[in-house]
C-alpha cells in the first residue's frame, strides 16, 4: 500500500469537475484508490461520494492506493492533484 | 402596479413580457414492475440516451456560452456513469419491484439532500445538478421532450427554479432576464447570466399568475415591477439607453487616457457617497475618486460614526483605489440633508444656514473625529481632504489648526499617518471672490458647481418653479470659474470640478481652455467625458463670446 497527503489549494475545494477526471483517471488503474478528509473515507471512483465529503480549500487529505500498479498509480495520483487541485 | 425586491445576481435593466417557466410538475408514479431485469435494461438505456443529449448539450452550450458555461454539462454525464448512483437505482427497481423512472427519482432526491444538506455554499448548489440529471433520466424513460423554447418575443424567464440544462436550452436571443425564487449566486443560472450580462434576480417569491404580464427588473436595486406605471418604465427606459452608451463608450475607452488632441492631460476622476460605488467607479474606469461624501455614513446611522467606523470605510477605498487619488470631503450636513441625533433647530433658509464647515468648526470634537479618521486611513493609500462651504481665509486658518492638533494627538499616540493634500471646495461666491488670498493657505480647490450657481443665482434649487431661471451656464457662474482657475494656479493650486457642471460635455472644451486641471463626475459620466476630452484639440483657437 503506497499513501501521500496533500493540502488543496482550489479555491471551491474538491469541486465537480476535477472530482470527474479523477473518477475517470482512478478508473483505469488495477489498484483501489482511497480519499480520507475531515473523518471521512471515498473511493475515487465514486464521483459523488467524493464531493459528498465536501472537502474544502486547505483541507488536508490523504490518499491511499492499493494493488498490482500501485507505485506508478501514486505518482500519477500526486501529480494529477498538484496540477489540478 | 406591484414590486418585489429579491436579491441582484447581475446588474442591468430589463423591460419585457414575463414567461412563467415551469418543469410542468407531475410526480413520478410508482409502479410494480415482474421483470426486474427488463425495467434495469430500459433504465441503462435511457442512461445512453442522457449521455447522447449531454454531449450535444455540451457542443451547443460550448459554441454559445462558451466553455464556463458548458463544463456543467461534462459534469452531469460524469455523474450520470457514478457508481452509487446507478447501483442505488439498480437496487431500488430490484428490492421493491418498482419501476424506473419511480428509482430514479428516488435516488435523485436521496442524493440531492446530501448535497443540500451540506455546509458549503458551493456543495448545496450541486444538488440541483443532481435533480437534473434524475429529471433527464425520468424524461428520457416517460419519452418526453425537455424544450427550451420561449416564444416568438424576447421575455424575461421566471421561474420557481432553473436548472442548468433548460437555461442551456433557452434561445439566447429571446432572454431578457432572469429572475428566480430559489437558487444561489452560484448556480449555473447565475453564471450563464453574468456571461450573457442580463439581469438576474433571486430570492423573488413568484407566482404562476405573473405569466404574460409586463415587467421591469432593475438588476441595480434588485427590483421587480410588474405591471409597471408610465413613469417607472420611462425612468428605467433611460437607465437602459445609458447603460447601453456606457457599455458602448467602455469598450472604445476603457484604459485610454484623458487627454485632448493636442496632448492636455486631465484627470477624470469620479464622485462617490459609499464604499459600495466603487462596483461602478471600476466599471466605468474612473482615474480617482474626486469626491468621496462622507455624509452617507453619518445619515445612515442612528448615532455619531465611531471613529473606527469612518477609518475603515476612507481605508477600504484607499486601498481599493491602490495608489490613486482619494479626496475625502468632510462632513456637509445640514441644509437639505438632516441628522436627527445632531440635534438642530429649525432653520428658516438651511441652505444657507449652520451647515457643513460652519457646524464642524462649532463642534470640534465631531470634526476632529472624522479627520483623525482621514489621517489614520493615509497610509493605506493616497488620501487628500476637503473641506466644505468655506467662505474666509480665517475658517481656513482654523481648519489647520484643528489639523495641526490632531497630527500632533496621532505622533502622541504613536498611530502612524501620512501628510495629506488640503483643499477646500469653492460654492460660494465669497470663496470664488477671494480665492487668489485662499489659494496661499490649501494645496487644491475643487469647485462645487452646484451650491455656486444657487448662490451666484439666488435661485433656490429645491424649487421646481425656479428651474426655468436656474442658468447653470450662466455668463457669471463661468466668470467665477475662470476666476478661481486663474487664482488657484497663479498660488500654486490645482483646480478641478466636482459639480454636477462637471459632467456638462457642452462645456468640457471651456472648462480645459480656463485650464481646469481635474473633472470628477458620477461614475456613470466618466466615459462620457472622457470621450468629450480626446476629441478636443485645444490647439484650435477661439474666440470667447461669453466670459
Amino acid at each position: 500500500m503506497k499513501s501521500f497527503t496533500y493540502v488543496i489549494t482550489d479555491e471551491v475545494g474538491i469541486h465537480a469537475r476535477p472530482a470527474g477526471v479523477l473518477a475517470k483517471e482512478a478508473k483505469v488503474l488495477d489498484s483501489k484508490v482511497f480519499l480520507e478528509a475531515n473523518g471521512k473515507k471515498a473511493e475515487a471512483t465514486r464521483l459523488l461520494a467524493v464531493m459528498g465529503m465536501g472537502v474544502k480549500k486547505g483541507t488536508e487529505i490523504t490518499v491511499t492506493v492499493e494493488g498490482g500498479d500501485e507505485e506508478t498509480a501514486a505518482e500519477k495520483l500526486e501529480a494529477f492533484f498538484k496540477a489540478n487541485l | 402596479m406591484e414590486r418585489y425586491t429579491g436579491k441582484s445576481i447581475v446588474k442591468g435593466i430589463a423591460i419585457g413580457r414575463i414567461l412563467f417557466y415551469s418543469k410542468g410538475e407531475n410526480p413520478v408514479e410508482r409502479g410494480k414492475v415482474e421483470d426486474c431485469a427488463a425495467e434495469i435494461e430500459r433504465y441503462e438505456a435511457a442512461k445512453e440516451q442522457a449521455a447522447k443529449e449531454l454531449d450535444r448539450l455540451y457542443q451547443k452550450a460550448l459554441k454559445e456560452v462558451g466553455e464556463v458555461n458548458a463544463a456543467v454539462f461534462e459534469v452531469h454525464a460524469m455523474m450520470l456513469e457514478d457508481e452509487d448512483f446507478n447501483d442505488s437505482v439498480r437496487n431500488i427497481i430490484n428490492s421493491q419491484q418498482v419501476n424506473a423512472e419511480y428509482a430514479v427519482s428516488a435516488t435523485g432526491d436521496n442524493f440531492s439532500r446530501m448535497f443540500s444538506e451540506m455546509e458549503d455554499d458551493y456543495f448545496q448548489a450541486r444538488a440541483a445538478d443532481v435533480i437534473d440529471i434524475s429529471e433527464r433520466l425520468v424524461s428520457v424513460l416517460e419519452g418526453k421532450e425537455r424544450s427550451g423554447y420561449l416564444g416568438e418575443e424576447p421575455v424575461i424567464v421566471v421561474a420557481h427554479d432553473l436548472a442548468p440544462s433548460e437555461t442551456v436550452q433557452m434561445d439566447k436571443e429571446k432572454l431578457l432576464a432572469f429572475v428566480t425564487e430559489y437558487g444561489s449566486a452560484n448556480s449555473h443560472t447565475a453564471i450563464l447570466a453574468r456571461t450573457m450580462n442580463i439581469p438576474a434576480l433571486i430570492g423573488v417569491p413568484i407566482q404562476k399568475e405573473w405569466n404574460g404580464k409586463l415587467a421591469i427588473v432593475d438588476g441595480y436595486s434588485g427590483t421587480l415591477y410588474l405591471e409597471p406605471g408610465e413613469k417607472i418604465l420611462k425612468l428605467m427606459r433611460v437607465k437602459m439607453e445609458e447603460d447601453e452608451k456606457s457599455a458602448e463608450l467602455l469598450q472604445q475607452l476603457k484604459g485610454k487616457e484623458s487627454v485632448t488632441k493636442d496632448g492636455r492631460k486631465v484627470h477624470l476622476y469620479a464622485n462617490i457617497g459609499s464604499v459600495s460605488d466603487m462596483v461602478s467607479v471600476f466599471s466605468n474606469d474612473a482615474e480617482g475618486i474626486g469626491l468621496f461624501r462622507s455624509e452617507f455614513l453619518y445619515l445612515e446611522k442612528e448615532d455619531y460614526p465611531s471613529e473606527e467606523e469612518l477609518f475603515q470605510a476612507y481605508k477600504s477605498v484607499a486601498e481599493m483605489m491602490a495608489g490613486k487619488k482619494v479626496i475625502i470631503r468632510t462632513l456637509d450636513i445640514g441644509a437639505d440633508k438632516q441628522v436627527g441625533y445632531f440635534h438642530m433647530e429649525k432653520e428658516e433658509n438651511p441652505a444657507m444656514g449652520y451647515r457643513a464647515i460652519r457646524l464642524c468648526l462649532d463642534r470640534p470634537e465631531v470634526f476632529k473625529t472624522q479627520l483623525r479618521a482621514v489621517f489614520r486611513a493615509s497610509v493605506f493609500g493616497n488620501v487628500s481632504v476637503m473641506y466644505p462651504m468655506i467662505i474666509s481665509v480665517d475658517e481656513v486658518r482654523k481648519i489647520k489648526e484643528l489639523v495641526e492638533e490632531v497630527k500632533k494627538e496621532l505622533r502622541a499616540e504613536g498611530i502612524a499617518y501620512k501628510d495629506v493634500e488640503q483643499g477646500i471646495m469653492i460654492e460660494t461666491p465669497a470663496a470664488a471672490l477671494i480665492s487668489d488670498l485662499l489659494a496661499s493657505e490649501v494645496d487644491f480647490f475643487s469647485v462645487g458647481t452646484n451650491d455656486l450657481i444657487q448662490y451666484t443665482l439666488a435661485i433656490d434649487r429645491q424649487n421646481a418653479r425656479l428651474d426655468a431661471h436656474y442658468d447653470a451656464h450662466h455668463p457669471a457662474v463661468l466668470r467665477l470659474l475662470r476666476m478661481v482657475v486663474e487664482n488657484g494656479h497663479k498660488g500654486g493650486c490645482w483646480v478641478g470640478i466636482c459639480g454636477e457642471l462637471g459632467a456638462d460635455t457642452s462645456l468640457t472644451e471651456e472648462f480645459l481652455r480656463m485650464g481646469v486641471d481635474e473633472l470628477s463626475v458620477s461614475p456613470s459620466r466618466v466615459l462620457s467625458v472622457r470621450k468629450e476630452i480626446r476629441r478636443t484639440d485645444l490647439s484650435v483657437l477661439k474666440t470667447d463670446e461669453n466670459v
